[in-house]
C-alpha cells in the first residue's frame, strides 16, 4: 500500500519561504569578521603580467588584504582546477587554472583578489590597484583560432586546437554514393550564458582551533565543490564542509568550480576570517561560463522519398581559453543529432578550438539544442529540396514505434549505448499535429498573407539523455522525535525537487509531503554526491529516495510488529501511525518505533534489527534514459522591421511518469523561454580580439514577459524501464528543440521570399538583412 | 582598456539642496560634481563607474522643480517631474496627447516612477523617447546656472552624443513648449527588440490640417538614427500643403532614407535607415487614423 | 577622490520599512537595496544586476514600485519603504498576490519573485481588472529566467481576482 502523492500537482514546499522573503540565499549568510572580496580581473584578452602593484589599494582605510598568485602558491598543490575525467585528453595549455601567474588569457580572467570591510571598499580598491600588462596578440572566432597563422591563445602553444573527435557509426561513403539527394548546409549556432537571476557567490569560513573549513557556495554541485577544494589544497575531507543555501538558479553556470570559488576559500585559510564574494551581473557577463558558438558544416543524404541515408560533416566548437570541465558541450552536440530518427549512417568531425575567450561549458541543454537545431534544419531542407510537408518528411524519418526500444551505435560519455528504453515519437508528433491544428495552417496562413502579414510554423523533434550516473544518495531518516527527514547529495536550484523528493517519501511512508523535511547539497550529511546537471535528479536521487523510503517503511513495519507482539503482515501504516488492521487502538506512532531503534543505554533493542530508522541507497540506474519531445510554433514575421512575435506554442513531451505535473510543466516552459531567448534574442558577442560587447542586460537580451508566449503542454507518459519511478529527466526538455522550431517557424513565413536560415539566434535587423538578400537574388 | 567592472558606486559626497538657487550655487563652487535626477541613468553609470564624480548633487530635494501647467498659451514642465506624473497628466494628454504616447513606451513603471523629463533630456541617449518628442514640439528648455537664467531652444540643446549644451553649472529647470492647435493628430511609433527597451529607431510624428484637409504642419522627429534627435524636414516638406493620402506618406516617408545613421551593437546604420522609412510611414498612418486632440482653453 | 576614500561621507537617515521606523548612519553612496538587505536585515530584497534591468531589487516607495539598486539610501530618508517582507497583512496573512503565486507555481528559483510581487502590488492598486496583454507589459521590467512567466501571469490575473472580490466585499 502506498500513497498517492506522485503523480499529484501538489504545491511547493519551497515557495512559503520564497514568497515571504524568508529564504536565505548565500549573499543573505552574515558571519561576524566577515571581509568581502573584489577581484582583480584582466581587461585584455591577452596580455602578460608584468607586475602588480598593490601598495595603495593596500593602504586604503578598510582593506585587509591583496592577494596574488605568489601568496596563495604556497597552499596550493597544483595550479589547476582539475577537469571532471583527469583521463580525457586535450591541449595542455588549455588546462583550467586557480590564478594566473604570469598570463591571462580572456577578459575577466582573475589577477589577484582583494578582501574588504565592504564590497564598496574592495572594489575601491580593485580600482587602486595598477597592473601593467604587456597586451599579447588575441583570437576571437574559434574559426580563424584555426589558421596556421593565428596568434596563439596561450603564447606557448604549439597551435589552438584544444581536441579533436570523430563521432561516426555507419559507413557513410557507400550511403552518399548511392543517395538520390544530398544537401549542404552551413550552420552558425550561438548560445549565451546561464544568466539565473542570482549570480554565483561564496562564503568561506576557516576555524583555526579545529581547522574545519565550511564553504557555502550558490552551486549545481556542493560535492564537487569540496572535493576540488580537498584536492587542490591538500584538505582533510571530514574537515571541509560544503553546504548550498537556497541557489536563485543554475542554468548550468553553477555547474562547474570556479577559480573564484578555489581563491576565496583560500583567501579564507590565509586570512583565518570570513570571506564573502557575490558575482555582480558584470562579472557573470565576462568570467561564468557560456555555451557561445559551434560552426557546423554538413552534408545530408537521402532516398528518393526522403528517408535519410547519412549525415556527415564537421564542427568547429568555440572553447574559449580554458577547459574547465571537458568536451560535454560539443560532444553532447555530436551525439544529439540523429535524435529520434531513423540515420542509418553518421559521421561527424568535432575540433575543438581554443579562443581568447573565457571558457566554455554546458547552458541548459549542454549541446542538445545544437545538435537538434542541425538535424532540424537537415529536415526543413530535405522537405524543401522534394518539395515535400516538413511535416511528412518527418513522419518519413521517425523511428518506428515497434522499433522500441531502439539501439544506436553511439556511445554517451559514460560509455553506454544509446538506447531508447521506451517511447513513441509518431505519436507524439501526431498529438502536436493535432493539438496545434497543424493541417489547417496553410489555410490560415493564406488568409493572413491576403491581409499582407507573413506567418509561419515550425515544428521540432528532440531526444534527450537523462538521468546521468554514476548515482546520487538517498538517505531517509527518522529520529525519536518522529521527524522525517530525506538527505541528498542532489541539488535544487528553483526547480521544486524538494517537493518532489517529498512526495515520494510521503507516499512509503503513510504521511503528508509537508511532514518530510528534504535537505540538500550538504556535504556534511550526504557523505558523497554528484549535483545538478544533465536533466538527471529525480531519476538518481528520485530513485533512491524511492527505495530508501521503502527500507525504511519495512523496517518501522518490522519493529512495529516486534512492539506490538503481531505479524507485520496485518500492520498498516497511515497518517504517521502504525496499527492493527481491524483493532483500533493498538498502534505505535513512527515516532516510537523510531525512539526502539534509537536505543537507551544498555538496554536491547528490538530483536533482529539494526539500530536507527534509517535507509541509505545508492540506486545505480542499469542505463540511461531518453525523453523526447516535440514542439510547434507559430510565428507572425513583421516584414518591414524584423520583428518576430511567437504567436502560438504547443509542446508534447515525454519524461515519462510524472512526479509532480505542475513541476514538469514549470521546468518545460521554463526551458521554452530560454530557448527563444536562444533563437531570437540571446548573443554573447565579442569583438575581433575578444573583448566582450554585451555586458549589460540592456546589451544582453533576455526574454521577458511580452515576448514569451503561453506554452500549450501534452504530456505523453512512456514510463521509463531503467529506473524504478519510471521517470525520465524534464529539467533540459523545454529548451532544446526550440530555437530549431521556432526559426524554422520563422522560414515557414517567408517561404514568399524563398529566404533560408541556417543560423540562430536571428534578429530582426539580420531577417531584413535576408529578406533583402533574398529580393537580390530572385 | 575599459573601465573598472564593477556595479557599486565610486566615493563621493552627496548634497541635497532644498533650492534651485542652493543647487546652482553648489554646482558653481564644487569640482567635479554630477547633479542627480531621477537617477534612472546616473545611478546605473556611477554602479558601475563610468562616471566618478566628487560629488553628487541630488535634485530631488528641490520641490519647485516639480510641477505640470500652463502659462502665456504654453505648457510648462518642470525638470524634475516624474515621467509617471508626466504621462498620467490629463492637462498634457489633451492638449499634447504625443506625450504619453511616447512615454509608454519609455523603460518600464518601475523606472518611469523614478526617472524624470528633465534627466532624460540632459543624459540624452540617442534612442530616448523624451527628447525626439520635445524636439518635435520645438520646446524650449529653461535653464539655471551661476550667470542666471538662460531658454535654449530644443534644436540647439544637444551639444555632441550625449551631451547637452549646458555648462557643468547650469541645470534645466523646465521644459516649455506650445501645443499644436486642437485637432492636430499625432503618433510616436517605435521598433525595440522588446517591449520597453530603448528604441533601435523611435519616430515622432504630428500633423495639423487645414479646414480643406490638406498638412498645414507637419513635425516628424527621429529618435536612434543619429547622435541627437533628427527632425527629417525633407519629409515635413514632403507632406505639406496636401492631402496626407498613401502617396503622400510613402514619399514622405522615403525621405529617410538617405539619413546618415549610427552603427551600434543592436544595429547597422542600414538597418536604422530601412526603420526609419518604415517606421515614419507606420507613424503617419497611425497619426492619421487617431483622433485629433483637445484645445488649450 | 582620495578625499572622498579617507573620509566616507555618512549620514543619519530614517526610513520607515515595512511600517517601523529605523534610524541609521549610512555611507551615502550605499544603494537602497545594499541598505535594505545588509544594514536593516531586510534580505527578500535580491539584487540581479545592480544596473536597473532585471526588477529582482524592485521596492515600493511611497508606494511606488521603484528599483532600489538605482536609488541611494540617503534618498529615501524619511520615506516608507515596503518590501517583500512587509507585503503580507499584520497578522502574517499572506497578500493575494503571495498566494496566488503559490497555487499557480508562478516562481521557481524565487530570486526575482519579490521584485514582481512589489511592482504587482503596486499596478494592482493601479489597474485592479487588468487584460492579459497588461499584466505582461507591466512585468516587462522584472526579468525571470526559470518560469517562462506564465505562471506568473495566471497568477497575477487570479489575485486581481481575489482583491477585487475583497474590496468588493468591503466597500460594496
Amino acid at each position: 500500500m502506498t500513497g498517492d502523492f506522485t503523480g499529484s500537482p501538489i504545491r511547493r514546499l519551497e515557495d512559503a519561504a520564497l514568497l515571504t522573503g524568508a529564504a536565505r540565499f548565500v549573499d543573505d549568510i552574515e558571519l561576524p569578521g566577515t571581509v568581502e572580496a573584489a577581484f582583480v580581473r584582466s581587461p585584455h584578452p591577452h596580455a602578460l603580467i608584468r607586475s602588480v602593484d598593490s601598495s595603495a589599494a593596500r593602504n586604503l582605510r578598510g582593506v585587509h588584504a591583496v592577494f596574488s598568485y605568489a601568496d596563495l602558491a604556497p597552499l596550493l598543490t597544483k595550479n589547476l582546477i582539475p577537469p571532471d575525467n583527469p583521463k580525457l585528453k586535450f591541449a595542455e595549455s588549455t588546462k583550467a587554472i586557480v590564478l594566473a601567474e604570469e598570463e591571462v588569457c580572456y577578459v575577466g580572467e582573475i589577477v589577484a583578489i582583494v578582501l574588504a570591510d565592504s564590497r564598496y571598499v574592495a572594489e575601491d580598491a580593485v580600482a587602486l590597484i595598477d597592473v601593467t600588462y604587456e597586451v599579447l596578440p588575441s583570437v576571437s572566432d574559434c574559426r580563424d583560432a584555426l589558421a596556421p597563422d593565428a596568434p596563439r591563445v596561450h603564447r606557448e602553444a604549439p597551435d589552438n586546437v584544444v581536441a579533436r573527435f570523430r563521432t561516426e557509426y555507419g559507413d557513410c561513403r557507400p550511403a552518399f554514393a548511392a543517395a538520390a539527394h544530398v544537401l549542404a548546409l552551413s550552420l552558425k549556432q550561438h548560445r549565451g550564458s546561464g544568466h539565473p537571476i542570482e549570480g554565483r557567490g561564496i562564503v568561506a569560513q576557516f576555524d583555526p582551533s579545529t581547522e574545519g573549513l565550511t564553504v557555502w557556495s550558490s552551486t549545481q554541485g556542493s560535492h564537487r565543490v569540496r572535493n576540488t577544494l580537498v584536492d587542490i589544497y591538500d584538505l582533510d575531507e571530514t574537515l571541509v564542509r560544503t553546504i548550498t543555501p537556497d541557489v536563485g538558479g543554475g542554468f548550468g553556470s553553477k555547474h562547474v568550480v570556479y577559480p573564484e570559488e578555489v581563491i576565496v576559500a583560500g583567501a579564507a585559510l590565509l586570512y583565518k576570517r570570513p570571506v564573502k564574494w557575490i558575482e555582480d551581473r558584470r562579472e557573470h557577463f565576462l568570467a561564468a561560463i557560456q555555451e557561445r558558438d559551434q560552426y557546423w558544416d554538413v552534408e545530408v543524404a537521402t532516398d528518393a522519398e526522403g528517408r535519410l541515408l547519412g549525415l556527415r560533416g564537421s564542427m568547429i566548437h568555440d572553447q574559449g581559453a580554458y577547459t574547465l570541465l571537458g568536451f560535454n558541450v560539443p560532444h553532447n552536440a555530436s551525439l544529439a543529432v540523429p535524435g529520434p530518427y531513423v540515420l542509418p549512417n553518421y559521421q561527424l568531425d568535432v575540433t575543438i578550438a581554443a579562443t581568447n575567450r573565457v571558457g566554455t561549458i554546458p547552458v541548459r541543454g549542454a549541446g542538445y539544442p545544437e545538435g537538434t537545431f542541425t538535424m532540424e534544419r537537415a529536415m526543413d531542407a530535405i522537405a524543401d529540396e522534394l518539395n515535400v510537408d516538413r511535416v511528412e518528411i518527418r513522419r518519413r524519418n521517425l523511428i518506428p514505434a515497434d522499433n522500441i526500444p531502439y539501439e544506436l551505435p553511439l556511445k554517451a560519455r559514460d560509455g553506454s549505448t544509446t538506447h531508447y528504453e521506451s517511447g513513441d515519437f509518431p505519436s507524439c508528433l501526431e498529438k502536436a499535429l493535432k493539438g496545434s491544428d497543424y493541417d489547417r495552417f496553410a489555410e490560415r496562413q493564406a488568409a493572413a498573407r491576403d491581409q499582407g502579414r507573413y506567418i509561419g510554423v515550425g515544428v521540432a523533434n528532440c531526444t534527450k539523455i537523462t538521468g546521468r550516473g554514476p548515482f546520487e544518495t538517498g538517505i531517509v531518516r527518522i529520529g525519536p522525535s518522529g521527524r522525517i527527514a530525506v538527505h541528498t547529495g542532489a541539488m535544487p536550484m528553483g526547480q521544486g525537487i524538494k517537493t518532489s523528493y517529498a512526495q515520494i517519501c510521503a507516499d512509503q511512508l503513510g504521511v503528508e509531503p509537508e511532514d518530510i523535511k528534504v535537505i540538500a547539497g550538504d556535504t556534511g550529511t550526504v557523505p558523497m554526491g554528484i549535483g545538478g546537471f544533465g536533466s538527471r535528479q529525480t531519476v538518481t536521487a528520485g530513485s533512491s529516495i524511492h527505495l530508501a523510503s521503502i527500507e525504511v517503511r519495512e523496517k518501522a513495519l518490522k519493529t512495529a510488529a516486534h512492539m506490538l507482539e503481531v505479524s507485520d503482515q496485518d500492520l498498516e501504516l497511515t497518517n504517521g501511525e502504525i496499527s492493527v488492521a481491524g483493532v483500533p487502538g493498538l498502534s505505535v506512532s513512527l515516532a516510537d518505533v523510531a525512539r526502539a531503534l534509537s536505543g537507551a543505554a544498555g538496554y536491547a533493542r528490538p530483536k533482529d534489527m539494526p539500530p536507527g530508522l534509517e535507509a541509505t541507497v545508492n540506486f545505480l540506474p542499469t542505463g540511461l534514459t531518453y525523453g523526447n519531445s516535440v514542439h510547434v510554433v507559430e510565428v507572425d514575421v513583421d516584414i518591414g522591421t524584423g520583428g518576430v512575435r511567437i504567436t502560438r506554442y504547443l509542446v508534447v513531451n515525454d519524461s515519462g511518469r510524472l512526479i509532480n505535473p505542475m513541476i514538469v510543466e514549470g521546468q518545460i516552459i521554463g526551458g521554452v523561454a530560454h530557448g527563444i531567448g536562444n533563437a531570437l534574442f540571446e548573443w554573447m558577442g565579442y569583438d575581433d580580439t575578444g573583448q566582450p560587447v554585451t555586458t549589460t542586460f540592456a546589451e544582453y537580451l533576455l526574454p521577458t514577459a511580452p515576448v514569451v508566449p503561453n506554452v500549450e503542454i501534452i504530456h505523453h507518459e512512456t514510463p521509463s524501464t531503467v529506473n524504478p519511478l519510471g521517470v525520465k529527466g524534464v529539467g533540459e526538455a523545454g529548451v532544446i528543440p526550440a530555437a530549431a522550431a521556432v526559426i524554422s517557424a520563422i522560414e515557414n513565413a517567408l517561404t514568399p521570399f524563398d529566404v533560408r536560415i541556417r543560423e540562430a539566434p536571428v534578429s530582426p535587423p539580420r531577417l531584413i538583412e535576408l529578406i533583402g538578400e533574398a529580393k537580390a537574388r530572385s | 582598456m575599459g573601465p573598472p567592472r564593477v556595479v557599486k558606486p565610486p566615493p563621493f559626497r552627496y548634497h541635497d539642496p532644498g533650492t534651485l538657487e542652493e543647487a546652482v550655487a553648489l554646482g558653481a563652487s564644487l569640482d567635479n560634481a554630477k547633479f542627480l535626477a531621477g537617477g534612472q541613468s546616473l545611478m546605473p553609470m556611477l554602479n558601475m563607474r563610468y562616471v566618478l564624480p566628487d560629488h553628487v548633487i541630488d535634485l530631488n530635494r528641490i520641490p519647485d522643480l516639480s510641477h505640470i501647467g500652463e502659462a502665456a498659451g504654453r505648457l510648462v514642465i518642470g525638470a524634475m517631474t516624474r515621467q509617471r506624473d508626466i504621462e498620467r497628466s490629463d492637462l498634457l494628454h489633451r492638449h499634447c496627447p504625443l506625450m504619453r504616447k511616447a512615454l509608454m513606451q519609455v523603460g518600464h513603471p518601475q523606472t518611469r516612477n523614478r526617472g524624470t523629463i528633465g534627466g532624460s533630456l540632459c543624459h540624452l541617449d540617442p534612442a530616448a523617447e523624451l527628447p525626439a518628442v520635445l524636439a518635435a514640439l520645438d520646446a524650449t528648455i529653461h535653464v539655471a546656472g551661476p550667470d542666471g537664467a538662460r531658454d535654449i531652444p530644443m534644436t540647439g540643446f544637444p551639444a555632441f552624443y550625449m551631451t547637452p549644451a549646458i555648462g557643468h553649472d547650469e541645470i534645466v529647470s523646465a521644459v516649455s513648449f506650445t501645443p499644436w492647435p486642437a485637432g492636430h493628430k499625432s503618433a510616436f511609433v517605435e521598433f525595440a527588440r522588446r517591449p520597453g527597451d530603448f528604441a533601435i529607431v523611435g519616430v515622432a510624428a504630428l500633423l495639423d490640417f487645414g479646414t480643406d484637409g490638406t498638412v498645414n504642419r507637419a513635425g516628424i522627429v527621429l529618435a536612434g538614427v543619429g547622435p541627437a534627435p533628427v527632425r527629417c524636414t525633407a519629409a515635413e516638406e514632403r507632406l505639406t500643403r496636401r492631402m496626407p493620402d498613401p502617396d503622400g506618406i510613402r514619399s514622405a516617408a522615403l525621405t529617410c532614407a538617405d539619413l546618415e545613421a549610427m552603427e551600434d551593437v543592436h544595429a547597422s546604420p542600414s538597418y536604422r535607415r530601412h526603420l526609419a522609412v518604415e517606421l515614419t510611414s507606420r507613424a503617419l498612418r497611425s497619426a492619421l487614423a487617431g483622433p485629433g486632440a483637445g484645445s488649450l482653453v | 577622490m582620495t578625499d572622498n576614500h579617507e573620509l566616507p561621507d555618512t549620514r543619519s537617515v530614517v526610513l520607515v520599512v515595512n511600517g517601523e521606523r529605523r534610524e541609521i548612519d549610512v555611507e551615502t553612496r550605499m544603494t537602497l537595496a545594499d541598505c535594505l538587505r545588509h544594514k536593516l536585515g531586510k534580505t527578500g530584497t535580491h539584487l540581479g544586476c545592480e544596473h536597473g534591468v532585471c526588477g529582482a531589487c524592485t521596492v515600493l516607495v511611497n508606494g511606488h514600485s521603484a528599483r532600489s539598486c538605482l536609488m541611494l539610501a540617503v534618498q529615501a530618508n524619511d520615506a516608507e519603504i515596503t518590501t517583500v517582507e512587509g507585503i503580507a497583512s499584520g497578522d502574517g496573512e499572506w497578500h493575494p498576490l503571495q498566494q496566488a503565486f503559490h497555487e499557480h507555481h508562478a516562481l521557481q528559483c524565487g530570486f526575482c519573485t519579490a521584485g514582481i510581487l512589489t511592482s504587482m502590488v503596486e499596478f494592482l492598486g493601479e489597474n485592479p481588472d487588468p487584460a492579459e496583454d497588461e499584466v505582461r507589459e507591466a512585468l516587462s521590467g522584472n526579468i525571470c529566467r526559470c518560469t517562462g512567466y506564465q505562471g506568473i501571469v495566471r497568477a497575477v490575473l487570479d489575485a486581481a481576482g481575489r482583491l477585487r472580490a475583497r474590496n468588493g466585499a468591503i466597500s460594496p
